[in-house]
Parts: C-alpha cells; structure tokens; sequence
C-alpha cells in the first residue's frame, strides 16, 4: 500500500515537470506577443502604414518597407510556388525508386537544412555577380525562392500523398493518359493542399533578413523600386536596422516596436490565409 | 494514328519537365557547394588552412598585419549551440511527452497549432526581443552592464529550436506501437514508469534526430545572434562573454569588404565551414530518423 502511494507521488511529480515545461513555453510565447501588441500597437496609426520613413528614420511610417516585402515575395513565390509543384509531382507521381530519385530527396532534405545566410551568400554569387542582376529586388526573391522551394516541395508531395490511388487508377483504366489522369482525377483534390503548404512557406520567406542583406535589401531609398532591377527596402531589414543600426535607437524604439508588429501580423494573417485557404477549398468539393 | 503521336509527344514533354523540377534540387544543392569552393578557395593562397582553422585572432582590417584566424567563432558558435540545446532538448522532450501522454487529446490538437506559431516569429523578431526584453533581464540578474551575450543568444536559440523539438519528438512518441504501453501498464507501472522506461526509450532515436535538426538551425540561425550576442570578436570564455558567431560575422563584413579581396573569399570560405558543419548535423538526423522509420514499416 506504502508502496503504491509512493509510485504516485513520483508520478504526480513526474507529470508536474512536464505541464510546467509546456506552461513555460507557453509563457514565453504570450510574452512576445503580448509585449509586441502592446508597444507595437501605440506606435501603429495609418501614418505609420502609408508614409515613408522622415528625419533620418526617426519619424514617418514605413510603406516602402511593406512595399518592398510584398514585391520581393511576389518574386518569390513566381520561382517557388510551379517549381516547387513540379517537383513534388514528378516524385509522387512519376518517379520510380530509383538512384536519381533518391539523390533528388537527399537534396531536398539537405537544401532545407542550409543557414539562410548561406543561400545570401550563394545569391550574391549566382545573381549579383555571374546573371549580373546587381544588388536588386529580383537578385534578393530569387534567393528566396531557392530557399523556399524546399518546403514547397514537401509540403506539395505531402497533399498529393493524400489523393487515393483509385482516383488516378480510374482515369487511367479509362484510358487516359498520366498526365490527363494527374490533371483531372489528382490535382483537383491536391491543390488546395499545396496552396496550403506553399504560402506556409512563403510566409517563412517573407519574414526572412540573412539571404536579402546581401543581395538587394536597402538601409533606406527615398523612392519606391521602380524595376526588377532597383534595390528595395523590407520589413524584416528595416526592424533590424531599427533595432541596431540607427544612430538614435532608444528614440526610434517605438517605430521598432511597430514594424515588427507589422511583420508579425503580416506573417501570421498568411499563415492564416493558408488555412482558410484549405478549408473553403475542402468544402466547396464536398 | 497522327493525333497519337502528338499527344506521345506531349506527355514526353511534360515529363520531361517535371523531371528537371525534381533534378533542380540537386542542381542548387551542388551549386551552393560549388559556389563556396570556389570562392573560398582563392582566400587560401594568402591564408594558410591551418592558420584559418586553429588561429583565434579575426583581424582582416588590420594596417600592420591581417590576421584571419577562425577559431574564436567556432567555438562561441559551438557555445551558443551547445548552451541553446542544453536548454531546449530537456523542455522540447518535456513538452512532446506531456502533449502525447498526459494532455486530453482536446487540449493536444488546441497547443500544437499554438506551438506552431512559435515557428512562424521570423528570427529578427525574436532578436528584437532578445535585446528589448531579455537584455535587460539578463544585465540586471548578473550585473553584466549589457545582457547582450552568449546567454541571451543560447536562450533565444533555444526558443527557436523548440518547435522542432517538439514536434518531431511528439510525432516519434505516437509513433512507439500502443502494445509496449500496455504491456508496460499491465505489469502494474505507473502512466509516468510507462513513460519514463519503456515510451521514451523507444522513441529515442526520433529525439535524438529532432534535437539534431535543432542543433542545425541553431548553428546555421544568423539575424538573432547577430542582435543579441554582442559580436566580440575575442576567445569567449564564458557564457557571459559577449561572442561572434560564424553566421554574425559573414552578416557585419560582407556589406562593406570590397569584392575579390582576400577578406571577401576569407568570408565565403566561413560560409563552407558553416555549410559543411551543417550538412553533416543534418545528415547524421536524416539517417538516424530514417533508420528509426524503416524499423517501423
């Protein structure tokens, strides 16, 4: 009897442990949010949202940096979002298990393991300097887009994973072709997946700073880019020089607070958009 | 029979184009190593490996004598890293054996989404708080002046590393068959003996592959630790020091070291150091989780 009630003690403590472990990151994730909703909501005000930067950054709003982010994951997700797609068909519904193909997941595995500082890296090479695309908006989304394509790539196949495979078999039996059974009998019911999967990923790029620093992010341009071809300022790069670059940092602290507000709603309001996405697609089918 | 041909035709060419999607992968992949190499490779005529690799002294602007020794960012990159997994692997595993063995399964599907979002907080927000909320806290409890250093990147690494943790940990639990539970219950154990003896032994290997994955992204992580770990380029020698990272460093000097200089390829040839350290935690997760996963089939 002694015995029993001892095991439950250690038991009862045991499985104390383990909530507060999950209470603490549950703190630490309402602490951010709340802290940055606080802060970051005194500093919001349509100004802030449609004017440019004023006085060396220490007044004013931050459209270009919203502009930018949004042009650059536009550019993004042009690279990213058939590529990505394609990949994932070829693997699901093409390929046999075969070197080549096991080559093509080691990569895809390995790619989305490479520090995003890395891929900058590789884009001032490949982009700035050998395709001559300069420091640019389109230098910095097609860096984004090679980081991306790796998510959008699994998380692709991972939809086309939950279309049966009586549905291709059907078509097929009917005598139509692969691709005219993929287009007709798989896609339909995958897309929405994808799409899901494919924002969740360009969500992650557009919060991204490391890959554009180097290949086309601006300090601060007093105009909004006017070609592929022209530098561009972007959220993520604008906290951070905010946070640590500026001459006056405790005074533009709540223009920090703001813009990293911004980012933040931006990035979650995609994810969101993701899953909604999923589920109007998913009924409407019904 | 023509109009068949054609539509061979256009299935060879859809193929085709699929295939060389997938092939792509392989393409970057290759491409950034060779990228790397390459532009590395010209910093070595000036810089012998031994110096990089073993020299502590980072000191490429010097007038008298350029100096560019590694050391002092391998290791407080390796010092961040460790301190970060020291944190997260015990929470991380805490948090995925309380979602999969003691949580209503209501509770469960409400916290996995939340600890999601964690994942989402781009890393230079994160490093914004680090130096707006912990730096202070971290100053006024050891009375350092300023809380940026090591520790505060170590707890913010370890922050962004717990979705990981969690998640493929969680997934390596519900994955241990339902019959070793039982068995282990029916002989009269405790739910937490169950979970301590024979649940998390026997998802060992997907806890170890998601603390590896972790341990690449926190290697790899750049924007936060460039805000918040102070980027002393000295030897650390504690968790108190203020230290740069690998990633910080290529961050501070690749925006203002004129190109093709001896300092610029010194700056790719970090990237390889970082790549290849990298590529090697990942690869050791990847045959870990995989082997685990064939052992399930």
């Amino acid at each position: 009897m002694k015995k029993m009630t001892k095991k439950k003690i250690i038991q009862g403590i045991g499985f104390f442990a383990l909530r507060a472990a999950m209470a603490l990151v549950l703190a630490v994730l309402l602490l951010f949010l709340y802290d940055i909703g606080k802060k970051g909501g005194g500093a919001l005000s349509w100004e802030f949202l449609s004017q440019a930067p004023r006085k060396g950054m220490t007044e004013g709003g931050i459209f270009p940096a919203i502009f930018g982010t949004f042009l650059v994951t536009l550019i993004t997700a042009i690279l990213a979002v058939p590529l990505g797609m394609g990949a994932a068909i070829y693997l699901h519904e093409y390929a046999r298990q075969t070197r080549v193909t096991r080559l093509i997941r080691l990569s895809i595995r390995n790619l989305s393991g490479v520090p995003s500082i890395v891929y900058g890296l590789f884009g001032v090479i490949l982009f700035v300097n050998i395709l001559r695309f300069g420091t640019s908006i389109l230098s910095a989304g097609l860096t984004l887009g090679l980081m991306t394509l790796p998510w959008t790539i699994t998380a692709s196949e991972e939809a086309l994973k939950t279309v049966p495979d009586s549905y291709r078999e059907g078509a097929l039996a009917l005598g139509a072709t692969k691709w005219q059974s993929i287009r007709t009998n798989v896609l339909p019911y995958a897309v929405p997946g994808m799409l899901t999967g494919t924002v969740l990923g360009l969500a992650r790029a557009a919060g991204e700073t490391a890959p554009i620093m180097f290949t086309g992010a601006a300090f601060y341009l007093p105009y909004l880019p006017k070609s592929l071809g022209d530098q561009f300022m972007a959220l993520p790069y604008h906290l951070y020089i905010m946070a640590t670059q500026h001459h006056a940092i405790q005074q533009v602290r709540p223009l920090a607070y703001g813009t990293a507000l911004v980012l933040i709603a931006l990035i979650l309001g995609l994810n969101m958009t993701a899953v909604v996405i999923r589920y109007r697609l998913r009924r409407k089918r019904r | 029979m023509r109009k068949k041909k054609w539509a061979n035709v256009k299935e060879a060419a859809i193929r085709v184009f699929f295939f060389a999607c997938g092939i792509l992968a392989i393409l970057v992949l290759i491409g950034i190593f060779i990228t790397l190499v390459s532009t590395a490779v010209p910093a070595f005529r000036e810089i012998k490996v031994s110096e990089f690799l073993l020299k502590t002294n980072w000191d490429p602007t010097s007038p008298e004598k350029e100096e560019y020794g590694l050391l002092s960012m391998i290791v407080s990159t390796l010092m961040v890293t460790a301190g970060a997994l020291l944190l997260a692997i015990p929470i991380g595993i805490g948090v995925a054996a309380y979602l999969s063995d003691v949580a209503h399964w209501r509770t469960r599907e409400i916290l996995k989404p939340v600890i999601e979002i964690l994942a989402v907080i781009p890393s230079v927000v994160v490093g914004f708080l680090g130096i707006v909320l912990f730096g202070p806290v971290i100053a006024k409890i050891f009375h350092t002046g300023h809380g940026l250093n090591a520790v505060n990147g170590s707890f913010l690494l370890a922050i962004m590393a717990l979705p990981t943790i969690i998640s493929i940990s969680e997934d390596s639990l519900s994955a241990v068959p339902a019959a070793y539970g039982e068995a282990s219950l029916a002989l009269g154990a405790s739910r937490w003996q169950t979970l301590v003896r024979v649940r998390l032994p026997a998802s060992l290997s997907g806890i170890i592959a998601a603390s590896m994955l972790g341990m690449g992204r926190a290697i790899g992580e750049t924007m936060t630790v460039l805000m918040v770990t102070g980027n002393a380029r000295s030897f650390p020698h504690g968790f108190l020091d203020s230290v740069r990272t690998m990633t910080s460093n290529i961050a501070i000097e690749l925006g203002e070291v004129p190109y093709y200089t001896t300092h610029y390829y010194a700056l790719f040839a970090i990237g390889l150091v970082l790549f290849v350290m990298t590529f090697v935690v990942n690869l050791i997760a990847d045959v870990v989780l995989r082997k685990y996963q064939e052992r399930e089939q």
